[in-house]
């Protein structure tokens, strides 16, 4: 079917009011009084590019009792998301050409957005042997985001390796930065409330001298490195003495890692049981700082969905991760547009250009401009919302149930097909 | 009227008191010939424990029995239960048998919670231990063996004001520092921590308490009223915390030597079992300041007290 649609009066980013014409898969004119055979009237919405993912847990596959990539994406569509970038850590371990073809082919033939499979570093994210880096690349799902998250690649010589490796095809490894001697064990952060608590402490400076020994290899081999969920203030202060320094490090902070708290671990619900772990409050505004002046360059989410079983029992007993996908834009309009500190381009630099910079997907985060795929991202930024339990996702995980939240997700257009229209998913993708 | 026990943080000084005045009648039952009140008949307490402790289960199973509810231990360690969703399962099952009174001592930090909180059971819920959190119990029949040791017989009504106690040891890995702290807060007492720096959280900003490193400088600048030696945990042993048991014994140890500082009217409390020999040696142990005794008379007093105040709903005006 021909596919032509005008946004009528569609707030472009900081700009003024425009329409937007899309035919077929693309953006064919943006200007005043522009007319197709459907105009949709875009009143009061603000227009940004498709949001990137550079940092989801998709599950399948292995895990599909928590999710699957056609779930998984569901919930990103739901989110303003056209891409997502899913993490190496299922079973079997996306470590070779075989895995990362069936993801990228799960997420074609599910249609909600972009999958680009992210290659595990090391076989079976061990950390004892480079997985095949290069047979990934070159693989139809052309990857070039590895990582081991979940674990670290806390080898010296083997992140040295990875780093230099990908060079060959443009690639970028992209840390999970937790010393694991430093946190065996460990709950959750290490300071007041876990002292309290009696929980076993995570402590910053396991993330921050890890981040602190790969900028500095980084910078010794020449390659870009870029580091998962930054979670402390330290942190912060290591990138962004990196960054001055010219060293090629990109970093990214979580929603949740941005709004919450170790304060809240103390009603022991698994909910916030995440790693890294919910910091204090001066990590949160250091974080929420960065994500402003540019220290960080984006917003990841870690949607770490997981079964009910996983997380209704004692803490120490419950997997890590939190939901993410679904609430994103609103707390990145939280930090950036409702706290007054900095604009919607920037908004759609942490979760669509840069993400996408960093993920070399080059049909995405091409901003909304003439020629440009129709990824587009509709919010409504004045709609307050209190977050319910009920999701896209197959898991209910979410550490927002209960907060009301500004902003939301009003249509997705993928690749010029609505994947949400009027806040309601689509019932099929496009194909 | 409480319903859970969860934390010694979790009573009021009124509260604390109360359940304090409660047991010193309690003792009283366990002096006479039958040791038995009516008052728990047809309730149903059960001891669920995910953890080994022969002491703290036969100190409850006591208490309940005293007070004629019926008993079931349902020693949960080895069986199949040893991932999560066990603990919601077998509360569910007890939920369903009509348990009125949980008992539970748990590995986690926090399990109490989680418990009271799941809506998997409607009973009352006592913490006997959980991970490394709390033992409110614990600290309430430290807090009975203090007052009784100052105030003998006239020990109603009286809080721990101005009394100065000294912990040792394992703070950072201690459930019973923990309660403890909590409830000589309340009670108005002055808490000091003694450990090596790697036995103490990295951040106590949140604790009301002085932190020393030295015991023999605490022992000599504070003269404490009381000073509560903590058991050192086998698995604490070969992990860098210390460097050697005899170098834990030498400096963090109490001894004979050390006995001979303290005032007069001060006392030694562990809330064993002992280590004889590294945290405590034989002569503290068995000197007359020693209440290890004391403390384990007193825990079934106050448990008694503890389960009549949450099964109850009445005053202890019987007692």
């Amino acid at each position: 079917m021909s596919n032509s649609f005008v946004l009528k009066n569609v707030q472009l980013g900081d700009g003024g009011a425009t329409d937007i014409l899309v035919e077929a898969d693309k953006i064919v004119a943006i200007g005043s009084g522009l007319t197709a055979a459907e105009v949709i009237d875009c009143t009061g919405l603000v227009a940004l590019p498709g949001f990137v993912d550079l940092h989801t847990h998709l599950r399948e596959p292995g895990f599909e009792q928590s999710e699957t990539v056609l779930t998984g994406t569901q919930a990103a569509a739901m989110g303003g998301f056209t891409a997502v970038h899913a993490m190496a850590n299922t079973s079997p371990v996306a470590d070779t050409a075989g895995v990362v073809e069936q993801v990228a082919a799960l997420g074609r033939e599910a249609g909600y957005a972009d999958v680009y499979p992210i290659g595990a570093v090391t076989v079976g994210l061990e950390g004892k042997q480079l997985a095949e880096l290069g047979a990934m690349a070159n693989s139809k799902a052309q990857v070039r985001v590895f990582s081991d998250d979940g674990k670290c690649v806390h080898d010296p010589v083997l992140m040295r390796r990875a780093l230099e490796y990908v060079k060959a095809f443009g690639g970028v490894v992209a840390q999970h930065a937790q010393e694991p001697r430093l946190t065996e064990g460990a709950q959750m952060n290490e300071g007041a409330v876990s002292a309290e608590l009696g929980l076993t402490g995570w402590p910053a400076v396991a993330e921050e001298s890890i981040i602190a020994r790969d900028v500095l290899l980084a910078e010794h081999v020449g390659s870009r490195v870029h580091i998962c969920h930054l979670s402390t203030a330290g942190s912060v202060e290591i990138v962004r003495w990196a960054k001055a320094r010219g060293i090629q490090v990109t970093a990214e902070v979580t929603p949740h890692h941005l709004l919450l708290t170790d304060e809240l671990v103390r009603s022991y619900d698994a909910v916030y049981k995440v790693n890294p772990p919910l910091r204090t409050a001066a990590d949160v505004l250091a974080l929420r700082e960065a994500l402003v002046d540019g220290t960080i360059d984006i917003i990841a989410t870690d949607h770490a969905p997981h079964p009910i079983e996983a997380k209704d029992c004692e803490w120490s007993a419950a997997a890590f991760g939190m939901l993410g996908l679904e609430t994103a834009a609103s707390i990145a309009q939280d930090v950036l547009i409702d706290s007054g500190k900095s604009n919607w381009s920037r908004l759609a630099e942490v979760l669509s250009t840069n993400p996408a910079k960093i993920g070399s997907d080059s049909e995405q985060g091409q901003g909304l401009v003439v020629g440009a795929f129709a990824n587009i991202a509709l919010i409504d930024p004045s709609v307050k919302r209190r977050v319910v339990a009920d999701s896209a996702s197959k898991s209910k995980n979410s550490p927002y149930v209960g907060l009301e939240l500004l902003g939301q997700v009003k249509h997705t257009i993928y690749r010029g097909y609505f994947t949400v229209r009027d806040g309601k998913l689509a019932e099929v993708g496009r194909n | 009227m409480i319903k859970y026990l969860l934390s010694a943080g979790d009573l009021t000084r009124d509260q604390a008191i109360e359940i304090l005045d409660i047991a010193e009648g309690m003792a009283d039952v366990n002096e006479r010939e039958i040791k038995k009140l009516p008052t728990l008949r047809g309730k149903t307490v059960v001891n669920l424990f995910f953890e080994d402790s022969t002491r703290t289960r036969i100190s409850f199973e006591l208490a309940a029995k005293r007070l004629s509810a019926d008993v079931i231990n349902f020693s949960a360690k080895g069986s199949s239960v040893s991932k999560g969703e066990s603990l919601k399962d077998t509360a569910q099952t007890l939920e369903a048998m009509g348990a009125d009174a949980v008992v539970i001592r748990h590995p986690a930090s926090g399990a109490a919670n989680v418990l009271a909180h799941s809506n998997w059971i409607n009973g009352a819920i006592v913490n006997a231990g959980d991970g490394t959190h709390e033992h409110p119990t614990q600290a309430l029949l430290d807090a009975f063996t203090m007052r009784k040791r100052i105030h003998g017989a006239n020990s109603k009504g009286k809080a721990l004001e101005g009394l100065k106690v000294a912990i040792v040891g394992d703070v950072l890995h201690s459930r019973v520092a923990r309660s403890n702290l909590l409830l000589l807060n309340t009670l108005g007492a002055e808490v000091h921590f003694v450990a090596p720096p790697t036995l103490l959280p990295a951040n106590p900003s949140n604790w009301k308490a002085k932190l020393h490193y030295s015991l023999d400088e605490t022992l000599e600048l504070e003269k404490p009223d009381v000073v509560m030696m903590l058991r050192v945990q086998a698995e604490r042993m070969n992990a860098s915390f210390f460097p050697s048991e005899r170098e834990y014994a030498r400096i963090w140890g109490f001894n004979a030597d050390r006995l001979k500082t303290l005032k007069p009217s001060a006392f030694l409390m562990h809330p064993g079992p002992m280590n004889r020999g590294l945290e405590i040696d034989a002569i503290s142990a068995d000197s007359p300041q020693s209440t290890v005794l004391e403390q384990v008379a007193n825990g079934v007093s106050v448990r008694m007290a503890v389960l009549y105040s949450l099964l109850s709903g009445e005053r202890a005006a019987d007692v």
